[in-house]
Formats: C-alpha cells, sequence, structure tokens
C-alpha cells in the first residue's frame, strides 16, 4: 500500500523534520504581549488609554510622593525646605508630620512608657488566632486561644491581676452548675440558672472581691509604698528642673545657632548672586550650611525628647504627690468613715417614716415639719461624706494594693489601636451574640424568632452613624439614673450591637449550607438540641461561615472610622486634631495617604486570608 | 466576656458607678481627677502635641480649676467633644465642668439646664474674604457662597444677618476648621465665617495672610466661656471663682512669676491678700483651703499671661486683647471683688 | 399476648411544662416573652427616669418650630423661616437622590469593572483588580474626604473664570462649567410653562415635567405593543418585520412635538457677581459624595458581577453555540438571564449598603437627613432622643422598601426558574 502511495505521490518525507520554534510573534515577550496586550484593535485601544491612564497617574502623584521634606518641625519649615531643595515651583509631600506623628497614629495617647501592652496585646491575639484561622497549630494552643478573651483586655487597659481570673471563675461557675445541676433539676433548670448565677457572680461579687484582695494586699505593703514616694517626691523635682535647665540651655543654642545659619544662608545667597567667579567659596559655605543643618536637626530631636522626659517624670511626681496626699491622709478617712458611719447609721434610725425614702430636701412635700427636713438635711449630708470617705480610702487601697498592671482609660486610646481595639472586641463579642440570634431565627418558636428577626432586621436596617449617635448621646438615657460609662466602652456596645447582626446572618448562611442529613443524623443519634449543636451543627456551620466572619470584621474595621464623627481620637479623628495644631495647620494630603494605606494594608492582608480560606473549603467540601 | 470588659475598665478606671449626687466637688476630690469637656482640636484653644499633651486657652482653664481643687494641674481627665455632643456630656454627667468655646445664650442657660461661669473670652462673628475680591463690607456680598461650621451658633446668626439685610447667598456647611480652611483656600467660598478670634487665628496660619481681609462688621455677640450643670451651686462658685481669680489676678499685677513672693506674706492690697489666703478665710468659704487661688494661678498664670502664651500677639495666632483687655484697659474683663 | 394498651391517661402536671416536649417550646416562648418585656419596660422606665431628671420630656412640638438654618442643596423650596420638619424632609429628599444617583452610577461601574476583570487584556484586567482593591479596603469615609479634597484643591474656582485672560475656561461651547463649588449644567427652560402643581401644600410640582413623563410613558408603552406584534408576526410567519423606526418614531416624536409646545430650550450658566448663575448647579459636596459612595459600592459590584458570570457553566455557553447562537445573543439571552439570577440579590443589598453609606454625608456638609433631623436640628433644639429615634425610623423605612422590591424580584426570578 505504501509503495502504491510511494508512486502516486512526487515526493514523501521519510524523516522526521527538526523541531522548529514557533513564530516570533507567538512567544517570548512578543508573544506574550500580542496575546495579553494587543489581540484585536479593541484590545490594542484599550491598552493605549490604560498606559496613558498610569502615565497621567503617576506623573502626578510621584513627583509630589517622592519630592518631599521628612525633617521639618512644621508645615511652614516643610515648604521652604521643599522649596530649597527642588525649586519654589515643586510641590511635594510634608511626610514629616508622619515621622513626628506616627506614634500618635497608632497608639493615641495611650501612654508612651506602656506602648508594649497594645503591642503585646496584638500578638497574643495573633496568636491566638493562629490555631482557629490555620489548620496544622498544635492543639494545645486552643487554651490559649481561650484564655486571649481575657488576657488581651487585662493588658489593654491594666488593673489587678485578679480580675480576670474572678472573670474566668463566673465561666467556672457556670459550667459547674451546669455540670452538677443538670442530673438534680434537669438540662432547662439548670442552663438559666446557671446564666443567672453567673450574671450575679459578674455584676455583684467581682468587684467587692477584687476591692477586698486589693485592701488586703494595700494594708500589708501600704508603709513600704509610702516610703518609696516620698523618696519618689523628693527626688523627682530636682530631677525635673535639671532637665528643664537642660532643655533651657538647648533652646538658648538652637536659637543662636539658628541665627548664625541665618547669616551664613544670606552670605551664601549673595556669594551665589554677587561672585559665579568663585565658586569654591560658595560651595564650602554651602557645605557648613548644610552640617549645621544637621547638628540643629540633632539637637532639635534632643530637645524634643527632653520634653518628652519633663513630661513623663512630672507625671510621675503629681501621681506619687497625689497617692502619697491619700495615703496620709488615711487614718483620718478611716475616722471618718467610722464617724460618719455610725452617724448615718443614728440618723436613719431617727428618720420618720414620712421622709425615707427622699434623696434630697427639695423633693419633700409640702407640709413635712421642720424637724424631719433637717434630719434627712443631715443624714444626706451624712451619706456623702462617708461616701466621699470610702471612695478615698477605696481609691487607696486600689493604687497600693494592686498586683498587675497599671490601669490605663479606655480614654486614651486613641489611632489605629483604638480601630483595632473595637473591631476586635465587637467582633469578639459578637460572635456568641451573632450565633444565638441565628439559631432564634432558625428555631421554630414563633415568639423567639419574631424577636430575633425584629432585632436582626432592625440593626441591619439603619445606618451605624445613628447607632453611634445612640451611643454618644442616647445611651445613658437608656441605663439606670447615675450610670456612666466611658464613650468608648458605649462605643464598642454599639458596635457590637451592630456587629453581631450581622454576624447572626453570616452563621445562619453557614447553618443553611449544612446538608439537612447532618440535622436528622443528629437527631437519630437521639442528641437533644443543644448537645446536637454543640458537637454536630455548630462546628461546621462556623468552620463553613469563617471567611463570612472575616470579611464581617473588614467591614467593621473599617467601619470604626465613623467614631470620628462622634468626636473620639480613630485615625481621622486624630488627623483633625494633629491639623488643629499650628505647627501643622493646613495639612491634608499626607495624613489621609498615610491612614489610608495602613488601612489598606490591614484590609487587604485579612481579605487575601479570606480567599485563601474559600478556596481551601471548597476543595475540602468537594 | 462582654462582662469582663466593662467591669474590668470600671474598676480600672475607678469608675464605680455610684449616684452621681449634686457634690461634684466631692465626686472630683474622690476620684483624684476633674473630667474637662475639651474641643476636638481647635487651634489655640485646644489641640494636642505629639506627646499627646493637651494645651491651649480653654485648656489652660482646665487646668487651673484642677490646681484650685486638687492640687495638681496635670490631674485632669480631658474629654474631647463635638459641637453635638458637648451638651449631652455635660448633662449626663460624663464631665464635670465644659470649657469648650461655648457661646453663652439663653436657652442653654435655660432650657438645657446650664449655668455659665462667666465669660473668658468676648467673641464675635465676624467674616474673612480674600482681598482680591475687593469687598469692603458685609453687606456687598450679595450671591457669594458662604462657609460655616456647622452645630453652632453661627449657621443660625448668618442666616438672621443675610435675611434682615435682604440679600441672598449660598451656605456651604461644614464640620470642622481645618476644612473650612481648606475650601476658603482653594476658592471653593468667598466667604469664611465663623468667631472672629477663629478667623485670626486661621488666618495666621495661611501661607500669605495678608492676602485676606476680615470685615469690619462683627455680626453677633459671642461671650464664650466655661459652664457646669445646673443644681450644683457649691461646685459652679468654685469654677466661676477660679475664673475671676485668674482675670483679678491680671488686674493687680499677681503673675505666675511673683504669686509665691505675695502669696508668702500680706501684700499692701487687701484685695490679693484675701484671694491669695494670706488674709480671712475666702477659701474656706469655697470649701477649698487658703492656697486654692496660688495654685490656680501657678498652674499657667493669670488672665493675660494664658491669652498671650495660647491666643495672644505673640503666637502665631495673633488676637489683640481688644473687648478682652482689662476693664482698667477699656475692655470688658471684670471680676468681682474679692471680699 | 399482650394487648395494645393505651398510654396512661395522665392529667396535666406543672412539670410537664418543662420535661413535656408538647409543652417546653410555650414555656420557652412565654418565658423569652417576658424577659424581653421585662427588659423593653426596664430600658422605657429608666429613659422616663432619666428625662424627668433633665426636664425633658418627650415633645415632637419643635418640628413645627422655624428651623432658622439655611440649606444650599435642596429639591423644594426651603428658607430659613420654615419648620424643622420641612428642613428634615428637605434633608430626606437630598439622601433620596444621593442614593438614587449612586446606585445608578455604581451599577454602570461595577458591572463595566467587572466584564473588564474579565478581559483577556492584561494590563486592563490588573488595573480593574487594583481599583477593586484600593476601594474596597479603604474606608469608605476616607474616599467621601479625599473626593471632596480632590474636588477643592484641583478645580478652578469662579473667580478663575474671570478677566480677559482668564485661568480656567468653560467646557462643550462655554455651556458647562466645572469648579470647585460645584459643577454648573444648563437647565432646561420652558417658555410657554404650564405652571406648577402643588401637591398636599407642601411642595409643587412642574407640570411641565409631569407632562413630558406621561407622554414619554405613552411612547414606551407604544413601542411595546409594535414590538409585541413583530413578536407575534414572527411566530405567525417566521419572518420579522422591520420596526426600529417605527419604535423610535413612537418614543421620540410625541416627546419632542410637548418639547416644541412648551418651548423648550437650554438656560447656560454665566459667570455673574460671585458665582455662576443660570444653570443646574450641582455642589461639591453632592459630588464628592456621589462619586465616592458610587466608587466604593462599584468595586463590591465588580466582583458581584464577576463572580455572577464565572459561575455559570462553561457548559452553557457551548450548548449556546453549538445552537449557533452568535456571541453577542449567546450573552444577552443565554448567559445575562442566568447571571442576574445570582447577581441582583447581592446587588440590592449593596444599593442597601449604598443608600446607609449615604448617612456619612455629614462629613462634607451635604445637608441630607442626617445633616438636617440628625445634625443641626437636634443641635439647635436638644432633643436628641426624638431626632435619633426618628432618624431610624426614615432609615429603616427606607430600608424595608428596598427589601420589599428586593423579596418582590426573588420570587419573581424563581417562578422563571422551574
Amino acid at each position: 500500500m505504501s509503495g502504491t502511495h510511494a508512486h502516486s505521490v512526487a515526493y514523501v518525507r521519510d524523516t522526521m523534520v527538526d523541531e522548529q520554534t514557533p513564530p516570533v510573534t507567538s512567544f517570548g515577550i512578543i508573544g506574550w504581549l500580542r496575546e495579553n496586550l494587543f489581540a484585536g484593535w479593541l484590545n490594542s485601544i484599550l491598552t493605549f488609554l490604560a498606559l496613558a491612564f498610569i502615565y497621567m497617574v503617576l506623573s502626578a502623584i510621584l513627583p509630589w510622593l517622592f519630592q518631599s521634606s521628612w525633617t521639618a518641625q512644621s508645615l511652614d519649615e516643610c515648604r521652604q525646605q521643599i522649596d530649597a531643595a527642588f525649586g519654589a515651583s515643586a510641590d511635594g509631600a510634608c511626610w514629616a508630620v508622619i515621622r513626628e506623628r506616627y506614634l500618635q497614629l497608632i497608639f493615641g495617647f495611650y501612654p508612651a512608657e506602656l506602648y508594649w501592652r497594645p503591642i503585646l496585646a496584638f500578638v497574643v491575639a495573633m496568636v491566638a488566632l493562629a490555631p482557629i484561622m490555620f489548620t496544622g497549630f498544635p492543639r494545645k494552643m486552643l487554651w490559649l486561644s481561650a484564655a486571649a478573651p481575657f488576657l488581651v483586655p487585662w493588658l489593654l487597659w491594666g488593673g489587678s491581676v485578679w480580675m480576670p481570673l474572678l472573670v474566668i471563675a463566673g465561666f467556672v461557675l457556670a459550667f459547674a452548675v451546669l455540670r452538677f445541676g443538670t442530673p438534680v433539676i434537669g438540662e432547662l433548670g439548670a442552663a438559666p440558672l446557671a446564666l443567672l448565677l453567673a450574671a450575679l457572680w459578674w455584676l455583684y461579687a467581682v468587684a467587692p472581691i477584687n476591692g477586698a484582695i486589693g485592701s488586703m494586699i494595700a494594708n500589708i505593703r501600704m508603709p513600704a509604698v509610702a516610703e518609696a514616694l516620698s523618696a519618689d517626691a523628693d527626688r523627682l523635682p530636682g530631677e525635673i528642673a535639671e532637665l528643664e535647665a537642660r532643655a533651657e540651655a538647648l533652646q538658648r543654642e538652637l536659637a543662636e545657632a539658628d541665627a548664625a545659619k541665618e547669616e551664613k544662608v544670606e552670605a551664601y545667597e549673595a556669594a551665589i548672586e554677587g561672585e559665579a567667579d568663585a565658586p569654591e567659596g560658595a560651595a564650602a559655605l554651602g557645605a557648613e550650611i548644610d552640617r549645621d543643618i544637621v547638628t540643629m536637626r540633632a539637637a532639635r530631636d534632643e530637645l524634643a525628647y527632653l520634653r518628652k522626659i519633663i513630661g513623663q517624670k512630672s507625671e510621675r511626681l503629681s501621681e506619687a504627690r497625689t497617692l502619697l496626699n491619700g495615703i496620709e491622709a488615711m487614718p483620718e478617712n478611716r475616722a471618718r468613715r467610722q464617724e460618719f458611719g455610725a452617724e448615718v447609721e443614728r440618723l436613719s434610725d431617727a428618720l420618720p417614716a414620712s421622709v425615707s425614702g427622699y434623696d434630697s430636701v427639695q423633693a419633700l412635700p409640702g407640709g413635712t415639719p421642720e424637724d424631719d427636713r433637717a434630719t434627712l438635711e443631715a443624714l444626706l449630708e451624712a451619706e456623702t461624706n462617708l461616701r466621699t470617705a470610702e471612695n478615698a480610702i477605696a481609691l487607696v487601697h486600689q493604687e497600693v494594693g494592686r498586683i498587675g498592671l497599671e490601669p490605663v482609660e479606655s480614654r486614651r486610646f486613641g489611632g489605629f489601636m483604638l480601630s483595632i481595639t473595637i473591631g476586635l472586641v465587637a467582633i469578639t463579642l459578637s460572635l456568641p451574640i451573632g450565633v444565638m440570634l441565628a439559631l432564634g431565627r432558625q428555631s421554630g418558636l414563633f415568639i423567639v424568632r419574631t424577636i430575633c428577626v425584629g432585632f436582626i432586621e432592625f440593626i441591619r436596617g439603619v445606618p451605624l452613624i445613628t447607632l453611634l449617635f445612640v451611643a454618644s448621646v442616647l445611651l445613658n438615657y437608656f441605663l439606670p439614673p447615675g450610670t456612666d460609662f466611658d464613650i468608648i466602652l458605649r462605643v464598642i456596645i454599639m458596635v457590637t450591637l451592630f456587629a453581631s447582626a450581622y454576624m447572626a446572618e453570616v452563621v445562619r448562611g453557614g447553618l443553611a449550607a449544612l446538608p439537612t442529613g447532618q440535622y436528622e443524623a443528629a437527631d437519630a443519634l437521639g442528641l437533644d438540641y443543644w448537645k446536637a449543636q454543640r458537637l454536630i451543627i455548630m462546628p461546621q456551620a462556623l468552620k463553613i461561615s469563617i471567611p463570612g466572619i472575616v470579611s464581617t470584621f473588614i467591614g467593621v474595621f473599617k467601619d470604626t472610622t465613623l467614631v470620628s464623627i462622634i468626636g473620639l481620637f480613630d485615625p481621622i479623628g486624630l488627623s483633625n486634631a494633629i491639623r488643629a495644631d499650628t505647627d501643622w495647620n493646613g495639612i491634608v494630603w499626607e495624613l489621609y495617604g498615610f491612614i489610608a494605606l495602613m488601612f489598606f494594608i490591614f484590609c487587604f492582608s485579612m481579605s487575601r486570608y479570606s480567599m485563601f480560606l474559600e478556596q481551601k473549603l471548597q476543595t475540602e467540601n468537594r | 466576656m462582654k462582662n469582663s470588659v466593662i467591669l474590668g475598665a470600671l474598676t480600672a478606671a475607678g469608675l464605680i458607678a455610684g449616684a452621681a449626687g449634686a457634690a461634684t466637688l466631692d465626686d472630683v476630690k474622690a476620684r483624684g481627677k476633674l473630667n474637662c469637656g475639651i474641643n476636638t482640636g481647635l487651634v489655640g484653644f485646644a489641640a494636642p502635641d505629639a506627646n499627646g499633651e493637651w494645651s491651649g486657652f480653654d485648656v489652660a482653664y482646665c487646668r487651673a480649676l484642677a490646681a484650685a481643687v486638687l492640687g495638681d494641674p496635670s490631674a485632669i481627665e480631658f474629654v474631647s467633644l463635638t459641637g453635638k455632643t458637648r451638651f449631652t456630656a455635660l448633662a449626663s454627667g460624663e464631665i464635670d465642668v465644659l470649657s469648650r468655646n461655648t457661646t453663652w445664650t439663653l436657652t442653654r442657660d435655660v432650657d438645657l439646664k446650664f449655668t455659665f461661669l462667666g465669660v473668658n473670652y468676648y467673641d464675635g462673628q465676624g467674616f474673612m474674604i480674600p482681598k482680591g475680591l475687593g469687598v469692603g463690607s458685609a453687606k456687598e456680598l450679595d450671591g457669594a457662597t458662604v462657609c460655616i461650621q456647622t452645630g453652632t451658633t453661627t449657621e443660625l446668626n448668618l442666616a438672621d444677618f443675610f435675611r434682615v439685610n435682604n440679600i441672598s447667598y449660598e451656605p456651604v456647611p461644614i464640620e470642622t476648621n481645618a476644612e473650612a480652611q481648606q475650601q476658603f483656600l482653594a476658592g471653593a467660598c468667598d466667604v469664611y465665617t465663623t468667631d472672629a478670634s477663629g478667623l485670626a487665628a486661621t488666618r495666621a496660619t495661611f501661607e500669605n495672610p495678608a492676602d485676606y481681609v476680615i470685615l469690619p462688621e462683627i455680626i453677633s455677640k459671642e461671650p464664650l466661656g466655661p459652664l457646669v450643670r445646673h443644681g450644683d451651686d457649691e461646685w459652679a462658685d468654685i469654677g466661676r471663682w477660679t475664673l475671676n481669680t485668674l482675670i483679678a489676678a491680671e488686674e493687680y499685677g499677681v503673675t505666675s512669676a511673683n504669686v509665691d513672693e505675695m502669696a508668702a506674706k500680706p501684700t499692701s492690697n487687701p484685695e490679693v491678700n484675701r484671694m491669695l489666703g494670706t488674709e480671712g478665710n475666702l477659701g474656706e468659704m469655697l470649701g477649698l483651703d487658703g492656697q486654692w487661688a496660688l495654685r490656680a494661678l501657678k498652674a499657667g498664670g493669670n488672665y493675660g499671661e494664658i491669652f498671650e502664651k495660647h491666643i495672644g500677639e505673640n503666637t502665631p495666632i495673633g488676637l489683640a486683647r481688644g473687648l478682652n483687655a482689662q476693664w482698667t484697659e477699656g475692655g470688658l474683663m471684670y471680676a468681682p471683688p474679692f471680699r | 399476648m399482650t394487648a395494645l394498651t393505651d398510654p396512661p391517661k395522665e392529667s396535666f402536671r406543672l412539670s410537664m411544662l418543662i420535661y413535656d416536649t408538647r409543652y417546653r417550646s410555650l414555656t420557652i416562648q412565654v418565658v423569652a416573652l417576658f424577659v424581653f418585656m421585662l427588659m423593653a419596660a426596664w430600658l422605657i422606665n429608666n429613659t422616663a427616669q432619666n428625662l424627668a431628671e433633665l426636664g425633658k420630656p418627650i415633645d415632637f412640638g419643635f418640628f413645627t418650630e422655624p428651623a432658622g438654618y439655611d440649606i444650599n442643596q435642596r429639591l423644594i423650596d426651603y428658607d430659613n423661616q420654615d419648620s424643622h420638619l420641612r428642613a428634615s424632609f428637605v434633608g430626606l429628599l437630598n439622601t433620596l437622590l444621593v442614593a438614587f444617583l449612586g446606585c445608578l452610577l455604581a451599577t454602570i461601574v461595577g458591572v463595566l469593572v467587572g466584564v473588564l476583570r474579565l478581559s483577556k487584556n492584561w494590563l486592563v484586567a490588573r488595573i480593574m483588580t487594583v481599583y477593586v482593591e484600593m476601594f474596597r479596603n479603604v474606608p469608605v469615609l476616607l474616599w467621601i474626604v479625599f473626593f471632596m479634597a480632590i474636588l477643592i484643591e484641583n478645580l478652578p474656582s469662579p473667580s478663575d473664570y474671570r478677566g480677559d485672560n482668564p485661568d480656567a475656561s468653560m467646557y462643550l461651547w462655554d455651556s458647562v462649567a466645572l469648579t470647585n463649588r460645584g459643577f454648573y449644567i444648563p437647565e432646561p427652560l420652558f417658555s410657554r410653562s404650564l405652571g406648577d402643581l402643588p401637591v398636599f401644600g407642601a411642595f409643587n410640582i412642574s407640570i411641565d415635567l409631569l407632562a413630558l413623563v406621561a407622554v414619554l410613558a405613552a411612547g414606551i408603552w407604544g413601542a411595546g405593543r409594535i414590538k409585541h406584534r413583530a413578536d407575534r408576526i414572527q411566530e405567525e410567519t417566521g419572518e420579522r418585520p422591520t420596526t426600529w423606526y417605527q419604535s423610535l418614531a413612537v418614543v421620540v416624536l410625541p416627546v419632542a412635538a410637548v418639547l416644541v409646545f412648551l418651548g423648550f430650550h437650554l438656560g447656560y450658566p454665566a459667570l455673574k457677581g460671585f458665582n455662576f448663575q443660570g444653570g443646574v448647579h450641582m455642589r461639591n459636596s453632592l459630588i464628592a459624595l456621589w462619586l465616592a459612595l458610587s466608587f466604593y459600592t462599584a468595586a463590591f459590584i465588580a466582583e458581584i458581577v464577576r463572580a455572577g458570570i464565572l459561575a455559570i457553566s462553561k457548559g452553557q455557553t457551548e450548548a449556546a453555540s453549538a445552537l449557533g447562537l452568535r456571541s453577542n445573543r449567546i450573552m444577552s439571552l443565554v448567559i445575562l438571564p442566568q447571571a442576574l439570577r445570582v447577581i441582583i440579590p447581592p446587588l440590592i443589598s449593596q444599593y442597601l449598603n449604598l443608600t446607609k453609606n449615604s448617612s456619612l454625608a455629614i462629613a462634607v456638609g451635604y445637608m441630607d437627613i442626617t445633616g438636617t433631623l440628625g445634625g443641626i436640628t437636634m443641635n439647635q433644639t436638644g432633643r436628641e432622643l426624638e431626632c435619633v429615634l426618628l432618624l431610624m425610623l426614615v432609615y429603616l423605612t427606607i430600608s424595608l422598601c428596598i427589601s420589599l422590591v428586593m423579596n418582590w424580584y426573588n420570587t419573581r426570578v424563581k417562578l422563571v426558574e422551574r
């Protein structure tokens, strides 16, 4: 066959041709370009448009980014430096403001010597999250994850070491009641009882016990502390005065150096303009000026550092003095406590039933006898005095008897630390609430479902800013008269409610994605509702919802910028405060750019993680 | 967990929620800190430095008060408040005193139930325009675009002014001074209106202040001062007389430099003696000790010193004393007698 | 042999409320309701007590008092002597305006970006990815402030248009002026106007506008009839008559006639006094908010669109081309109808987000409902409780309306699915 074929055709190749290189237009760089950028005329036009766009953006931004000043002390100086370095028409960024304020933008007004605490708290939170977020970590690390919710707030807010332990004790108590109560009163009885007992423990037992432990330790420690404090109070004023003298001397030197530099600058300018033929002299002068600027910059940095140290020492001094006064007034306050305590007891016995229960004299009805009025007034005054004395004693006990960390008010939180704190705390707290809401929404109980749906839809239907208005102006109305949370806690409460509604929807999605077989299997095993949820449903549902949880977190984290509208110092709020400083008045892009960059880094990495997780889950479920 | 945060922070802050009774002084003393409400950031009046230390004209009053009451000008918690949140914070007891360039008006006094402690700055609403506009009077501003800061009395005054003069304008409401400044400089509005002090302070920070003028019209009276809640007269007295001390001290020539010397032994001026506690017991009457005024003055100096340090002519803000000079020098600063 | 016995007839015992599953759920619900009511009562009681202490009983009387402040951006007549209620209404309309414009632009940009992200052009796809990541990962508040700053800093001010040799000039044959106070565009004017129609005595609606809308609607309905007829003929004969010119005529001609009858012409903005006068003035606060919200939301919509298109299996395209459909017909007849079912629900929740985010208008001084009712009114009257509650109610109503639309659409799509 092949023979006939060979005869009917003129030429037949009988050896393989060597492999040819593909045409130059379909491989390598050119091929890639052709395929990806210039496939067809529409694509080519798009490519050129895109290139023009990129060029436009970069040519606007790059010079601004790099014709910048990093060292100036104020915006004016920045402008001068940029003009001097890049010509009068240059429009450069003044990154000096970031250099000066980046710590403030990150930590807000958190005490500088305690920066390690938020950093450590952040690390703990990350390490605690690791075994939850990634597989392949030892199971034992989950213990840290369980401890982190108590450890992190303690690190951030400080306080005595007993506090987190006592709070954990509440959980232990609840667990014990659940464990040992169930056989006796059944699950339906034990669960509410456990909740109730734990709530009572947290609300009424934790603070007094903590106080009692503090007082006990305080009484032991008091003399030693007083001694150390008075030593501090004696030593510090001298040190501060010394530092201040140094700072003043430095300031004077700086002023002199500045004047000298100005002269040189003038001479230099004159030299440049006048004698074009003697460049060496001008160059030498210029180099000298540059050297001067460097030395002055160092001196300025030193001055700023000195000022900071002075501030810290003064603060420590004032704290020491306050505490010392408190300790000295201790015996007096104790006596007063006894005295007024007795008086209160006496007067409340003497008080007629008709006027008891009133908390001000003005509120008494018209016909009250004068005597009763006087008694009530005396009682009220004695009660006030008693409270003052007790508070003073408690304050000293708290300070002296604290084994733990120095407390930091949440008011001092600011910058990215505030955003992260609000975000993390709100998400952590919203998880259990969200799970309960999701279960409630899925349950067959009509009233429970209605309440849950109502709550979720209400929260999801209003913008966060209105909830923040509630936190800033209304929440105090909703709580019993006299209660006063500080604003950041109020904001955390409202953001938590906000996040839990979204979390509930995420978890509900996870629940809905589970095959019905899982529920039926759990029923077939004879598990009751809670056991089925705990052992079979939730572990799977939560696992599916992790990407959703992460994106909820990203959303909440971004939304924390809204707190600037109610006057908190998140990064945007801080940027406004920084612009109110006379030195930096009028600065815009640098601050916003820095903040945007930081947010981008945070959110982008988290969203990448979420995508990675989604891919992993997809393959696992297949 | 939820409780742990709240409780932990509660005790940590020493913020044991007792009924905020009438006796603010006792609360402050027991707490060891004065909670003072200030602006979130206004050049010269309140701004934080790189270390987070607040300073400014309004802040100085808080420091003086803290020094008088607690003996320590740094025993303060500054609570920064917006125009919106300031009154709620004061009414709810979150702060003890509000020192945040707040105008004294009848409604605020009566309807919102606050007590103004006096006036620490006499202000009035003015207009700033670029020189190139060629306008000499606010009445020639028909059809102009006006930048205003919202949440203050300024927008009401502005509406009244233009209505009364029967001319039209285009308001551009703005949240913060920094943004108003940005818009004004870029020419997004022809006119910027706010308190005259604010205008001067803002103008001072421009690259070319000379290109802008502040029009002669002052369209409102804005007496700014610190305020407290209704219902605690003792506390109001302390706040009021701390302010009066600062003002009177300037009149009598008591400064932070010579106050120690003057308080050491009675001087020839009985009023100064009574104020500084070398004579009489005015401090005890207030529920404080005899050294209260001395401490208040040492915190930041007298009214004149505070003015010069934060907003005076030698600062970038460069405000002249004007109405805020002592009455002896033609101003309105007039402290009642210490007797 | 044991006979089946009935279970022992138990009389109702109290413990059955807990142990008997028939009654247990009832018990739980009653307890839940009780706890809920208790909490509500507690909150209300606290509020009443606190308000009584402050001497501020709940009172909506302040709504009828004159507001005293001016609003620059308004869709209905308003001046500072009008009531707070009317000021709030102006704000509400502004919210709806920016929400509507935002949803429109966000959809256009989002769909475009979503499709371009799938483009084979490497550079374009990358740029779109950068766009999406940049906008999604930076807070929207920052974007709003950013856009405002860009408008203010980079556009010329009206004074730059002044003089013989101005720094800036108007666009499109002197009809559009872009300034840092906003954009001035020509406005439609009618020289033989029909006047206004008062609605509830509260605001006026231009009859010209109503007439135009009515005629346009009628025209579109007519075009629909024509299409319907064409469909029918195609089904009967297999030939589709050419109808595009008929449809066009039915829509365009009546509208044009009405316009001519009303004496339609454009009013151009011109520099007069301090500002441009005439024309429609879109303030830069509106534009900044609009652009920022749109571009921010568009980044999310782009992702939704991309996911929607990717969700349609390749087999669908292949099957469609096997049937001999051209590629644009495949898109419009096969891919899009299926993709839309995936796309629309999350898209509407993005609309919801955009509407809620429009409350950040306060950052650039755009007077929406948060700026009027929750801003200046609340500030001047000191009625925080009333204002904030009402503000929440308004947003809740808007959200519920959008949710209703979404549910309606979902059920409709579901029916098609069979």
